[in-house]
């Protein structure tokens, strides 16, 4: 739906958008597309920007993690360490104890360590230390010993080496070097067990992480991807819907009007879809990072949860841990109690050696504030334990349940009068206070007594203030039995084996103080430790009273070796988490981008509005602005033609006003009104045709013409202009050029009329202008150039000796081939296949006038554009020409080019694609000067002329009068030479007819040789025939007295004036006599067709008296009896059977009878004739020689249409002939029906 | 023999004038082809019926215009004479004239037809103008003996 929306959306959009970019410049566009080029970079950007910061986040976050989870082994490595230095004060404990007491049975000690894991080795330490003390002697069974029972042992190997290392007594030092490297050694695996486990914690935290960053990016890829596709989409849908919008766009023009509100609404509607997809993005966009916000934290939270479990449950196992070893210790103290004590007789153990031996391990205990060993004495034994001790049993106070008091136990009463009592016989010295205190007076331990004699395991009391230190603290009392009892001893057992008691007091705060110290981090977390017995009211044991809730809290379980007891450790964070600046950044990163996109595609959709309505603006502008062009065009038009009309009027009452009898100075006035008239009339034309061009409306004609007879007429429009400015004026025609074209020969003349005119104008007293026409082809192929004039023109050489050019008149022109430099295509024309009968043609006019300026001529081609307003001035005229001419090219699928260059002249080229027309469709020519085309034909000519292209030009205008031209000679002599072989060869194939002599080469000197040559071939023809000698014409500019004098003299025969045409030939030619000499043999066709028609009687019938008498005429001429009727009903008459007609010519539009109707009457009236015939009711004796009875009747028509001619033969009409009688298609219809006769 | 010869001339240059102005075109030629010694006259003869012709026609076409309601039926037919006979002589000018108001006949357009009858009308007599010159001419030539 989206895209389909999209899709919808951008059609509208982009046409419009579209629209306006191709309505407005190109700058424009380019402008417009850098804008948009710049948009998507600066997104790109901005893309990369995002994705870069969250890639660089997500690194650091990564980095944290990886402090923290090394921290985290780091601290555990600590822990270790201090248990390490813990067990190792231990054993030197031991040691010194063995030393103090000088006891030397050192195997039992074993049962006693046997469940510390790392004081499995202080047995073997202690061998190693006994055995130093048993001597040297005893060693080796020692170490046999050490073998047999401690298999187990992992380091055996080493411990061989190492014990025998120890021979050496003094050395004390060395053993706990090796000992602290094993146990190092072992502290080192479970060290790197944590580490391991550590790292795996790390891996997992960052496996998350990684995830999370590796989501977030992929996150940010695909919203820059789609931000990128948002951006490319519209391009892509600009690209290809482009043509076709453009296409719809064009097809819209026209009714702007009444689509303009489709148009308006679907725009509206694409704007709001807009910005509905701008506020949906905006709104995903904040969710978006509301959502980053809530995941980041969410993240975060449970990663601060994580690593307080881990801290909370690392502390309480490492609390327990301590206060384990320290409980442990505890209970080898009772064992030692219970060996040495009791286990001797007499005790080896007295108050004194206690306190000492307490005293100086007291930092294996560190958490023990004192030790102190109480003797279980049953009442009877009381007064024996008194005396024996000399003191008596002590009572404790009432509420006092401290172990430690600082009261003085002289001062407490005696105890009273009991089962049994506990009373303290040794302690440590610094709770040397309590000895002969009963322990069973006070209620706490009396219980704690009872149960730790009959668990036979360490018990704890409640917590409860101690004295001294005002800390809370637990006492641990061990039971003392005299026996070794079996683990599955009964409580019975175990309460009879009983001898004592042995209490350690426990300071948990600065237990758990003290490991705390030893922790990194400490002050990250807050801790707490209860004791949760009861689970309703929990003791508070350790942690600071004012507790912040600061949200997390973690509770680990204690386990203190008490089954009875339950503690907790309940950790939580010292401060609230503080502000997440990751998620906040992130967050407010992805809600500035969305923010920052919504505000630049908003720009950008208001900016899109604006230019529609900008857009739309304009093209309102833009056709208000059209269609007052048109309008102007259009009052042009009109305005001209008004005008025409009644100029049209003036001009012909002038003419006629002048033909009537007026005096000199009245036919002066009135010739200057004519002229003036005239003027003003083609310059109406001109603004006529301009107007006309610009609305569309001129629209060229496809007839045949003879090109060459048009540029005749131009020729001798301009022949008194170029005559009187003495001016060269010539045309050239290539050969290769049809003799008829299809095409518009009023505008093709118009053209050349212009530039001729133009050149004309522009070119002063010297020089020439020279008309050329080609076939673009010939000018394609430079290389194999056949034509003698284009080739001359196109390699344009100064004649050295002469100071003149090869041009046609001597003076240099501008290299014509430039003029045509710019032209895309000179061929095109015949290119394809099927445009074979096109024709494409290059017509040059070259003149040696003053030339463009170069800085007037790109506006050569405007209208009403002269390169200089002095122009106007100095040689008059519009301006107008030359646009008109380019239009009139452009129309007939040209181009038009120029070069010019100031002093030197200019030469206007062009080409028009014109078609091919079959030389029969116009024989206007040949009938035009028919007869005495026909007479000149096969005669044999010599040019002399100096210049080769004037000399071409003239041999081109010879041959369209079918004159061969035998020879051109450059110069007099060589036409002398040439002549007078001629003429001592008289063979009458290669007899010169005429010789035609330009006057540059004539030469005015009489002696000449030429001269004398020519005055003895007259002088010879007096007595020879006439005929025989050549006729010299001389070709001048104008018709000077020389020539005359010339002529009068006999030299010349007649007098050519330039510019050189057709009919000026003729005229010539014809005015000498006796140079047409097979005037009589020639025309063929007017005697047969005399001979068909002689004395045929033909009726004509036209109601048009000119019309019929010019038919008559014409049959006339041909020996036929006409005889002429003026209607259809007439003819009917005439023609009704039998008549003695032999044909009939019918015009078919007659009033009343139509020449279809008549005819379809006659042949009814010749059906009924010849059915009577048949019948024998009419005599067919009368006409016997015309059975059937059929006249024929042809149609004569002015508009010769197919339709027509069919129409004629259904009507019963047997051929049609034009209107104005053309001889042979007079002679063709003709000749069907009276060829026999 | 000068005054002839100028006078030839002058005839060959008005007459080429007359085409090259378009006046007349190739008919013209025929017609004068069609004069021979058996029809010295024919040219003129033909020409004048012309004039008498067309000066009836161009009468009647003036009064059908001038009608409450215009026959353009009998308007086109006057026409159609008129064209027909001014082709026949190749009075080219006059021919087009009426091939123009021909078109303003079918679209039945009285302001455009007076208009061009009185374009005719002025084609017609500039041409009678031309065609009784070059008579003239001739009949000068003639004189003069040539």
């Amino acid at each position: 739906m989206s895209l389909n929306c999209k899709h919808s959306g951008s059609n509208s959009k982009f046409s419009s958008s579209l629209k306006l970019k191709k309505a407005k410049e190109p700058l424009h566009e380019s402008d417009r597309v850098w804008k948009w080029r710049t948009l998507l970079l600066f997104l790109c950007l901005l893309g990369a920007a995002i994705i870069g910061f969250i890639w660089v986040f997500s690194g650091l976050n990564d980095g944290t993690s990886k402090d923290e989870t090394l921290n985290l082994p780091q601290d555990k490595d600590r822990g270790l360490l201090e248990h390490f230095n813990v067990s190792k004060g231990q054993f030197h404990d031991s040691a010194s104890l063995f030393q103090g007491s000088d006891q030397k049975k050192s195997l039992q000690c074993e049962k006693n360590v046997r469940d510390e894991m790392l004081l499995i080795n202080v047995a073997c330490a202690m061998k190693v230390i006994c055995s130093e003390k048993q001597g040297f002697a005893s060693q080796h069974g020692m170490i046999a010993d050490n073998v047999e029972f401690r298999d187990q042992c992992p380091v055996r190997e080493e411990d061989v080496p190492r014990k025998r290392g120890l021979y050496l007594p003094e050395d004390k030092s060395l053993p706990s070097a090796s000992w602290s490297m094993s146990t190092a050694a072992s502290g080192d695996q479970s060290c790197q067990k944590y580490v391991l486990q550590r790292k795996a914690f790390g891996a997992r935290v960052k496996e998350q992480c990684q995830s999370f960053s590796f989501c977030s990016v992929n996150a940010c890829w695909w919203i820059f991807l789609g931000v990128v596709l948002s951006c490319l989409m519209p391009c892509l849908c600009q690209k290809v819907l482009g043509n076709e919008k453009w296409k719809l766009f064009q097809q819209q023009l026209p009714p702007l009007q009444r689509q303009q509100q489709p148009v308006r609404s679907s725009s509206k509607s694409t704007g709001n879809w807009r910005l509905n997809f701008l506020i949906g993005f905006l709104i995903a966009g904040v969710l978006f990072s509301g959502f980053l916000y809530w995941y980041i934290s969410t993240v975060d939270v449970s990663k601060r949860k994580d690593m307080l479990a881990n801290m909370c449950d690392e502390r309480a196992r490492m609390l327990q841990d301590q206060f384990n070893v320290s409980m442990n210790h505890v209970h080898a103290l009772a064992i030692l109690v219970s060996t040495f004590h009791h286990g001797k007789e007499p005790s080896a153990i007295d108050q004194k050696t206690f306190g000492g031996y307490t005293e100086r391990t007291a930092f294996e205990r560190p958490l023990t504030s004192g030790v102190a060993y109480a003797l279980r004495v049953l009442h009877a034994d009381r007064e024996e334990f008194e005396k024996k001790h000399g003191w008596t049993i002590k009572k404790m106070e009432t509420e006092d349940q401290s172990l430690i008091q600082d009261c003085d136990p002289e001062n407490l009463d005696p105890s009273p009068p009991q089962d049994e009592y506990a009373p303290v016989i040794f302690s440590q010295e610094t709770v040397s206070h309590i000895v002969s205190i009963d322990m069973m007076s006070g209620k706490e331990d009396r219980e704690n007594i009872l149960r730790a004699r009959a668990s036979g395991k360490g018990v704890l009391t409640t917590p409860f203030n101690l004295l001294k230190s005002n800390h809370l603290g637990v006492v641990l009392t061990f039971a003392v039995y005299s026996t070794h009892l079996p683990p599955d001893a009964t409580p019975e057992q175990r309460i009879n084996a009983t001898v004592g008691y042995l209490g350690a007091s426990y300071d948990v705060p600065s237990l758990v103080e003290k490991l705390l110290h030893q922790l990194a981090s400490k002050q990250i977390i807050v801790v707490h430790v209860y004791d949760t017995t009861n689970k309703n009211e929990p003791i508070k044991m350790y942690g600071p009273d004012d507790v912040i809730d600061t949200g997390l809290l973690h509770i680990s379980t204690l386990e203190f070796g008490d089954p009875a007891r339950k503690h907790e450790m309940r950790c939580r964070f010292k401060q609230k988490p503080t502000l997440n600046w990751t998620a906040i950044m992130a967050s407010g990163g992805a809600l500035i981008i969305t923010f920052l996109l919504f505000h630049i595609f908003n720009a950008a959709r208001l900016r899109i509005a604006k230019v529609e309505h900008d857009y739309r603006v304009m093209m309102e502008l833009k056709h208000r602005a059209e269609a007052a062009d048109v309008a102007k065009s259009q009052f042009l038009a009109t305005v001209s033609h008004e005008i025409r009309t009644p100029m049209n009027g003036v001009l012909g009452m002038l003419q006629m006003l002048m033909d009537t009898g007026l005096n000199a100075n009245q036919l002066d006035f009135a010739e200057t009104a004519l002229v003036s008239g005239k003027d003003l009339i083609s310059l109406i034309n001109e603004v006529l045709d301009q107007a006309k061009i610009e609305s569309g409306r001129l629209e060229l004609e496809a007839v045949p013409f003879d090109l060459r007879a048009v540029l005749d007429k131009v020729l001798s429009l301009f022949s008194g202009k170029s005559r009187k400015k003495g001016i060269e004026l010539a045309v050239y025609v290539s050969d290769q050029i049809p003799a008829v074209v299809v095409g518009d020969p009023g505008r093709f003349r118009q053209i050349i009329t212009n530039l001729v005119g133009n050149s004309i104008k522009f070119t002063d007293y010297k020089g020439h202008i020279f008309v050329s026409v080609h076939l673009a082809e010939e000018v394609r192929h430079p290389s194999a150039l056949e034509d003698e004039v284009l080739k001359q023109s196109l390699t344009f050489v100064p004649n050295s000796s002469k100071n003149s050019y090869n041009t046609l008149s001597g003076f240099p022109v501008v290299d014509r081939r430039k003029s045509w430099k710019n032209f895309r295509n000179l061929s095109s024309g015949t290119d394809l296949p099927e445009e074979y009968e096109n024709i494409k043609l290059l017509v040059t006019v070259e003149d040696t006038g003053v030339g463009i300026p170069q800085d007037k001529q790109n506006r050569i081609f405007m209208p009403f554009m002269q390169a200089d307003s002095s122009t106007s001035r100095t040689y008059g005229g519009t301006g107008i020409g030359l646009s008109i001419s380019k239009r009139l090219v452009d129309l007939m699928g040209g181009e038009i080019g120029f070069v010019s260059e100031p002093g030197t002249g200019s030469t206007f080229s062009f080409t028009a694609v014109l078609k091919k027309g079959e030389t029969s469709s116009l024989d206007t020519m040949q009938q035009y000067y028919d007869p005495a085309v026909s007479d000149f034909r096969g005669l044999r000519a010599l040019v002399v002329d100096d210049r080769s292209i004037r000399a071409e030009v003239t041999r081109y205008h010879l041959q369209r009068l079918g004159i061969i031209v035998d020879g051109i000679a450059f110069s007099m002599e060589s036409a002398c030479a040439y002549l007078s072989s001629c003429a001592s060869n008289p063979s009458e194939s290669s007899k010169i007819s005429m010789v035609l002599v330009d006057k540059d080469v004539w030469g005015m000197d009489s002696s000449h040789p030429f001269h004398l040559l020519l005055k003895e071939l007259r002088q010879n023809s007096r007595t020879e025939v006439p005929e025989s000698l050549p006729k010299i014409f001389l070709i001048s500019t104008s018709i000077t007295p020389e020539c005359n004098e010339l002529k009068s003299a006999g030299l010349v025969d007649n007098v050519l004036t330039k510019p050189l045409r057709l009919s000026v030939l003729i005229f010539c030619f014809q005015e000498v006599p006796r140079i047409g000499k097979k005037r009589q043999a020639s025309g063929g066709k007017p005697p047969i067709l005399g001979v068909l028609l002689r004395n045929k009687r033909i009726l004509v019938v036209d109601d048009n008296l000119v019309n019929r008498r010019v038919a008559e005429g014409a049959l006339k001429k041909y020996g036929a009896i006409v005889t002429c009727v003026d209607s259809g009903k007439a003819a009917l008459a005439m023609l009704k059977p039998p008549h003695n007609f032999d044909a009939c010519f019918m015009d078919l539009q007659m009033p009343e009878m139509d020449g279809f109707d008549a005819t379809h009457r006659i042949r009814s009236l010749e059906r009924e004739f010849n059915e009577r015939i048949e019948s024998g009711e009419a005599s067919s004796e009368m006409f016997s020689n015309v059975t059937p009875w059929h006249t024929p009747i042809f149609a004569m028509t002015a508009d010769v249409i197919q339709a027509n001619k069919e129409e004629c033969m259904k009507s019963g009409m047997d051929d049609y002939v034009s209107k104005p009688f053309e001889q042979e298609q007079l002679y063709s219809a003709v000749a069907r029906f009276f060829a026999s006769g | 023999m000068d005054g002839v010869a100028q006078l030839k001339k002058r005839l060959a240059d008005y007459t080429t004038s007359l085409y090259d102005e378009g006046y007349l075109d190739d008919q013209f030629v025929q017609l004068q082809q069609l004069q021979d010694e058996s029809n010295p006259e024919f040219v003129v003869e033909v020409v004048s019926l012309f004039f008498q012709d067309s000066q009836r026609l161009l009468s009647e076409l003036a009064k059908a215009l001038e009608q409450q309601s215009v026959d353009f039926r009998k308007v086109d037919a006057y026409v159609h004479q008129l064209k027909g006979s001014s082709s026949s002589i190749g009075a080219q000018r006059v021919q087009r004239a009426c091939i123009s108001f021909r078109n303003y006949c079918d679209d039945q357009n009285i302001e455009g037809c007076l208009k061009c009858l009185q374009q005719l009308k002025n084609e017609y007599s500039l041409m009678k103008n031309k065609l009784e010159t070059l008579f003239k001419l001739e009949q000068q030539l003639l004189e003069a003996g040539g």
